[in-house]
């Protein structure tokens, strides 16, 4: 039962890196890729260290995987937070069909 | 079943691969390293059991901060920032 459960929430996983991975290939710019790739990644792996958890139950792998959750939650959203900060200062431009650009406006 | 999932998530990593080799700026590699940081652990989680090794989770937490330290230095980098600012 928990081998069949932590199975399907592994292949949800592994469905939503797919598609994040997709969009870091598909997508024109850099800010397109960023958030596509960070938000399904993130999300997709965290689904897995759940199905980790649900298939060890309370032991201690299961328990350090439910650590891991947070950890790589709040990692991964800071991390890409920092670098879209920083790839703006540096100047790159957006991708030609973007047609807004909130940030500059916020700026003046 | 484990094991053919396993192998989708190592073929992902080739996307990341590709972003990292092609990408047009210096932003677009750092997302794809990113990114590789975060596939590496989930590796690391189907490993854990399929092979049944209990410490390849502490590999994958351990991963997850040095990516973290990684990425938020590259950004300072690329904002033009001293590292003590």
């Amino acid at each position: 039962m928990n081998d069949m459960a932590s199975t399907i929430i592994i292949t949800i996983g592994i469905a939503f890196n797919l598609l994040g991975c997709l969009g870091l290939i598909r997508f024109p710019d850099v800010y397109n890729r960023l958030q596509s790739a960070t938000k399904c990644v993130t999300l997709g792996t965290c689904s897995i260290l759940l199905g980790v958890f649900i298939h060890y139950g309370f032991v201690d792998v299961g328990v350090k995987a439910l650590i891991a959750i947070p950890l790589l939650f709040f990692a991964a959203t800071v991390g890409a937070h920092a670098l879209v900060r920083g790839s703006y200062i540096a100047g790159i431009k957006l991708g030609k069909k973007s047609v807004k650009d909130d940030y500059k406006e916020a700026e003046k | 079943m484990l094991e053919i999932l396993l192998y989708i998530q190592i073929g992902l990593c080739a996307f990341c691969l590709y972003r990292i080799i092609r990408g047009p700026t210096v932003a677009d590699r750092m997302v794809g390293i990113d990114i590789f940081g975060v596939l590496v652990v989930g590796i690391c989680a189907i490993m854990a059991i399929t092979t049944d090794r209990m410490f390849l989770l502490d590999i994958g937490i351990a991963w997850v901060i040095l990516s973290f330290i990684g990425t938020l230095t590259l950004a300072k980098y690329l904002s033009g920032k001293k590292l003590n600012e």
